[in-house]
Order: C-alpha cells, then sequence, then structure tokens
C-alpha cells in the first residue's frame, strides 16, 4: 500500500516536471506559437558533419577567421552520397570559395537559411507563416492551407507547404534551385532536392530542428540533420540588415572595372 | 526600369485615370474590416498597388481633384488603345528602343479604380512641393547615362559605366525600382503581401524580396547610429488603421524619386482596409531638408490574386557584368581603332 503510494507520488512528480519542461507558447487556436526570433548555434553551417577545427582561408583573418570545430549534425555521421556525387562533393571542397554560392551573397536555400550564423524570424498567421532571414534578406512564404499543391516555377528559397502534426510544423519543400549548398564544406544536392523540415516547440524558448533530405540523384538514401534553434532573448531584438550584395560587388565585377 | 517608363508612358499620353470599378462616392454603410484572431483589422493577403492615375496632376485639370466616371473611362480606354497602337506596332518607342517592354508587361491599368486626377493628395494642387535649394535632384532613366556624380541613389540608369557603383540601385539588385519604401505604381510587379500577428506586421514587396518588419509593441526605436536600407519602422493601430512610421535610413537612397538623400526622411503610411478587395496605403512624406513642405499620396490597392513570388535579382544579375564589361570591350575597341594598343 505504502509503496503503491510511493510510485503514484512519483509519477505525479514526474509528470508535473514533463509538463512544466514542455510548457510552449499557443496561438489563440492552439497551434504550438513559433512566432520570434530564432538562431542556431554551433558550426553546422561550416559543416553538418563531424569536422575538427581548422585554419580559415584569409590570412589576415587569423584566429578570428578559424573555423570551429563540430560534433556533426547528421544521424548516422555520414551523408551517404552516390560515389560520383562524393566526387563532387570532394571538389566541392577543393574549390570552396569559388564554388560556395554564399560567397556570392546568394539567397541559401532550404536547409542551409536554417543554421546560417544569423537569426530569422517566424511570423505565423494560421494560414500562412512568412520565415524571413537576416542573411541576404531571404524570405520564404509557407502555406498551410494548400496539401498536394505544387511548386509553379523553381525558386532559391523553395515552395513551401506547411501542416501541424500535433505540436510540430513539418514543411515540405520542393523546387528549390539546384545551385545551392548546404554547407560551407561543399556538401552539396542537385535538382531532384526534397526537404522535409520538422520544428517541434521544446519549451517556450527552444525549437528542436530536424531535415529529412532526398534526391536519389546524389544520395542513396534519404538522411537527416537534427538541431536546436533557439529563441534570440536580446533586448528590443530584431533583424537587422544584411544587404550582401553591396558586400561583394568588388569580387564579382571588379574585374570590370575601368583601368585608372 | 519600370518606374521611368510608367512616367513616360503617362505623360505620352497626357493624362491617365483608372477606369471606376469601385468609385470614390459618398459611403452609404462604412465598412467594416474582418478582424484577425488577435482582433486587428485584417489587412493580410497580397495585394495590387498598381495605377495609371498619374502621380502628380496633370496641368490641364488645375484645382480639379476628381473626373466624373465618364471621363475616367474615356481616359481610361484612351490609355489601352495606345498601349495596343504600340504593341501592334513595330514595338519600339524612344526610351524603349528594342520594345522589350511590351504589353505581356503592363500591368497598371486601372487597378486601384481611382477617380482621382493625381495619386498626391497634399497639396491640394496633386503637385510635389518643391525641393529645398541646393538639393541634388537626379532621375536616371534608361535613356543615356547622366554623367552625375557618386553616390548614384536613383534606381534605374546610371551616370556612367566605370565600375558598379555607377549603376542605379535596382541594376545592382539592391533596391526594388518601385518597392519604396514608399511603394509607388509602376509598370508591373506592383505587389505587396502584408503578414499580421498580434505584435508585428511585415510588409514584403515581391521587388528584391523585401521583408520590413514593423514591430506593433511599442518598443524604442534603435540607435540613431543604425541605418537601414529600408530604413527601420515602428507601427501602432490608430482606430482601424495600421499606422507605420520609418526612420533611420542609409544616405544611399534618396528622400523620395531623385531627390536628396534618405538620411533626415520620416515616412509616415497609413494602410485601412476599406473593402473586401480594397486597402487604401497611404504615405507622408516629411523631409525638411529635401522638400520644403511634406506631401502625402493615396494609392489605391487591390486584392491580387495569386501569390507573391520570389524575385531573386542578384542571383541572375548577368545584365549589371554584362553592361560593365561591354564598355570595357568599346574602350578596348576605340584603342584599337586609333592604333593604340588595349591596356
Amino acid at each position: 500500500m505504502k509503496l503503491v503510494a510511493w510510485i503514484s507520488l512519483a509519477g505525479i512528480l514526474l509528470a508535473g516536471t514533463a509538463a512544466a519542461q514542455t510548457k510552449i507558447a499557443r496561438t489563440p487556436d492552439g497551434k504550438p506559437d513559433l512566432n520570434g526570433i530564432w538562431q542556431a548555434m554551433g558550426s553546422a553551417h561550416w559543416n553538418l558533419e563531424p569536422h575538427n577545427a581548422a585554419a580559415g582561408p584569409v590570412i589576415e583573418m587569423g584566429a578570428l577567421g578559424a573555423i570551429p570545430g563540430g560534433l556533426g549534425v547528421v544521424e548516422g555521421g555520414r551523408i551517404p552520397y552516390t560515389p560520383e556525387a562524393a566526387k563532387q562533393r570532394a571538389e566541392n571542397n577543393a574549390k570552396w570559395l569559388e564554388l560556395d554560392p554564399l560567397v556570392k551573397c546568394y539567397l541559401p536555400g532550404v536547409p542551409r537559411a536554417t543554421y546560417l550564423p544569423h537569426p530569422f524570424q517566424i511570423v505565423q498567421e494560421p494560414n500562412t507563416l512568412l520565415m524571413t532571414y537576416e542573411f541576404a534578406g531571404a524570405d520564404r512564404i509557407v502555406y498551410m492551407n494548400r496539401p498536394g499543391s505544387a511548386a509553379q516555377v523553381d525558386s532559391w528559397m523553395g515552395y513551401n507547404l506547411g501542416r501541424w502534426e500535433g505540436d510540430t510544423l513539418v514543411i515540405d519543400v520542393t523546387g528549390q534551385m539546384p545551385e545551392t549548398w548546404l554547407d560551407s564544406s561543399g556538401n552539396f544536392h542537385g535538382p531532384g532536392l526534397k526537404v522535409q523540415e520538422r520544428y517541434t516547440p521544446a519549451g517556450i524558448n527552444i525549437l528542436m530542428y530536424e531535415a529529412t533530405i532526398t534526391d536519389a540523384d546524389v544520395f542513396t538514401r534519404p538522411w537527416k540533420i537534427s538541431m536546436p534553434l533557439y529563441r534570440r532573448l536580446d533586448r528590443n531584438m530584431q533583424l537587422l540588415d544584411f544587404k550582401c550584395v553591396e558586400f561583394v560587388e568588388e569580387l564579382l565585377y571588379g574585374k570590370y572595372r575601368k583601368a585608372q | 526600369m519600370r518606374t521611368v517608363l510608367a512616367i513616360g508612358v503617362i505623360a505620352a499620353l497626357g493624362v491617365g485615370v483608372a477606369q471606376a470599378a469601385e468609385p470614390a462616392k459618398p459611403a452609404a454603410k462604412k465598412y467594416v474590416a474582418p478582424r484577425t484572431e488577435s482582433g486587428q483589422p485584417d489587412l493580410r493577403g497580397v495585394w495590387n498597388y498598381g495605377s495609371d492615375t498619374p502621380f502628380e496632376r496633370p496641368a490641364q485639370f488645375k484645382d480639379r481633384e476628381f473626373l466624373t466616371p465618364e471621363e475616367a473611362a474615356t481616359i481610361s480606354k484612351q490609355i489601352r488603345d495606345r498601349s495596343a497602337q504600340i504593341e501592334a506596332g513595330d514595338g519600339g518607342t524612344p526610351i524603349d528602343p528594342t520594345g522589350g517592354y511590351n504589353q505581356f508587361w503592363m500591368d497598371y491599368f486601372g487597378q486601384g479604380a481611382n477617380l482621382r486626377t493625381s495619386l498626391v493628395i497634399d497639396p491640394p494642387d496633386g503637385r510635389l512641393p518643391p525641393v529645398q535649394p541646393g538639393v541634388k535632384v537626379e532621375n536616371g532613366g534608361l535613356g543615356p547615362d547622366t554623367n552625375g556624380v557618386r553616390p548614384v541613389r536613383f534606381r534605374v540608369g546610371g551616370v556612367r559605366k566605370d565600375g558598379p557603383e555607377d549603376r542605379g540601385l535596382s541594376e545592382r539588385c539592391l533596391m526594388g525600382y518601385s518597392s519604396g519604401p514608399p511603394f509607388v505604381p509602376s509598370l508591373y510587379n506592383n505587389i505587396v503581401q502584408i503578414f499580421q500577428t498580434r505584435t508585428h506586421a511585415v510588409i514584403l514587396t515581391e521587388m528584391i524580396h523585401d521583408a520590413r518588419i514593423v514591430p506593433l509593441d511599442g518598443r524604442a526605436a534603435i540607435d540613431p547610429r543604425l541605418t537601414q536600407w529600408s530604413g527601420d519602422s515602428r507601427g501602432r493601430w490608430e482606430g482601424d488603421t495600421l499606422v507605420v512610421e520609418t526612420r533611420n535610413f542609409t544616405d544611399k537612397t534618396t528622400s523620395f524619386r531623385g531627390a536628396g538623400t534618405g538620411q533626415d526622411l520620416h515616412l509616415t503610411e497609413r494602410f485601412t482596409r476599406v473593402g473586401p478587395n480594397r486597402v487604401d496605403y497611404q504615405f507622408t512624406i516629411d523631409d525638411p531638408t529635401t522638400y520644403t513642405k511634406p506631401f502625402t499620396a493615396l494609392i489605391p490597392m487591390v486584392r491580387a490574386e495569386g501569390d507573391l513570388y520570389e524575385y531573386a535579382c542578384h542571383e541572375g544579375n548577368y545584365g549589371l557584368s554584362n553592361i560593365l564589361s561591354g564598355a570595357r570591350q568599346d574602350e578596348r575597341d576605340a584603342a584599337a581603332k586609333q592604333g593604340d594598343s588595349p591596356k
């Protein structure tokens, strides 16, 4: 009798703790409220796979430009490239600065936009979400009420169809341009890319993020990355301009300048 | 490009006024906007701010503020007929010699359904006030380069072709040619999507995918040393009108059109849902450094069918490379002609 009571009490306490941990913000219609400014931490943007710290490519930047190590965010640790694609990835890595589209301030695509070292903001309406990213002012409109529709045209940030699975926001992203990459180490995809993202609140200030990446021309099977996203709690936090087009004009057009 | 074209087309036609689909009459019954889940007037959706009403009132209308519906219909037909004539001809016009901008692009006829003789409603003469003495006014355009000085703050055309900084902001994919802020009608792509939550509004213009995020929570302005290409906006509800005040513009854009810089610009925009498919967009430019008086324009926006699409300008900006490399080739050719060896 006594033992049973203890077990029940422990159960109540545990349940209480769990409920407190998963208290999340909700909209008036009871859905999770994802409004706010979020950002990934860590070094997935450098390399999704496990990687050691390394010197950066710009000598003058010294320690400030060095690349931090990372435990990796790929389930199973390794991206399952086809043999041919693995060669391409190695070449991308060897010619990183020449080939990485983000060096040129191109729109980052999905999922790379999510884990760049820049904040992004979710603006959540019942039928439409806007995800707006500081990097290059990239935007995605997520349609919550058109299941089964298809992209009418390819775009850098894709065609985004959202739905709720319990408290998880699921977004299927198709119609992305083949030119985007997945990180700064040459991980890439082809025109057949499909991304399924899952955003699950794990408290008021944490979103657990997962993305399943499918592209049969490049990968032998679908594979998954996961990481937490954190709410930016800075006072009066807001996104600021990062209109990087202006910062890459010398890089892209300097060779066409009139000789002085 | 199209701002200039629009001005050109309307100037060529002498007048330009929308057809009267939703004529402005004394309202019999006050329209009450539907509410969002947080109780705000619902401005959500994709809106088209295109219009064939001239921005400033053509001289012939003097102090007349409104046309009759019959006059509006006649003028609208003239615009369409003239446009069709251009289409049926060999396509070239002085400002668009290749005829590249044919009917396919035109998306402004009568969108706003407006009987006004100008979009400017204040000053009452429908004309922009004079700029302050000594203020630089440079409009750029599709014609020859202006040979002006850097920084180039206008959007279309350029001053020279020596480097990217000699070109207008829209050729560099930095700012859309008509997307403001404030946004003003041009030939096409007059598309904006408004998002709303309890604490924020977002004004997303299709041109250059610029999302202007407007906190509605009464927070303080950002530090005056911070400047933003589209300014820094704060919003509030005044009755059923969303009022957005924007400051902290850079000195890299003009105050309005070709005049001055945005540094001291104080922009006030008012968004009011006035019908199931219409939002009135009113903006006031208050910039005593650039203009001798504030002025206000009213642009009716109609609900757009379809989505706002991604306008990825920079990613495909072959134009800027070609303009600059073409100019270098011209220089080499000219040098070769003179018997010099190219540098």
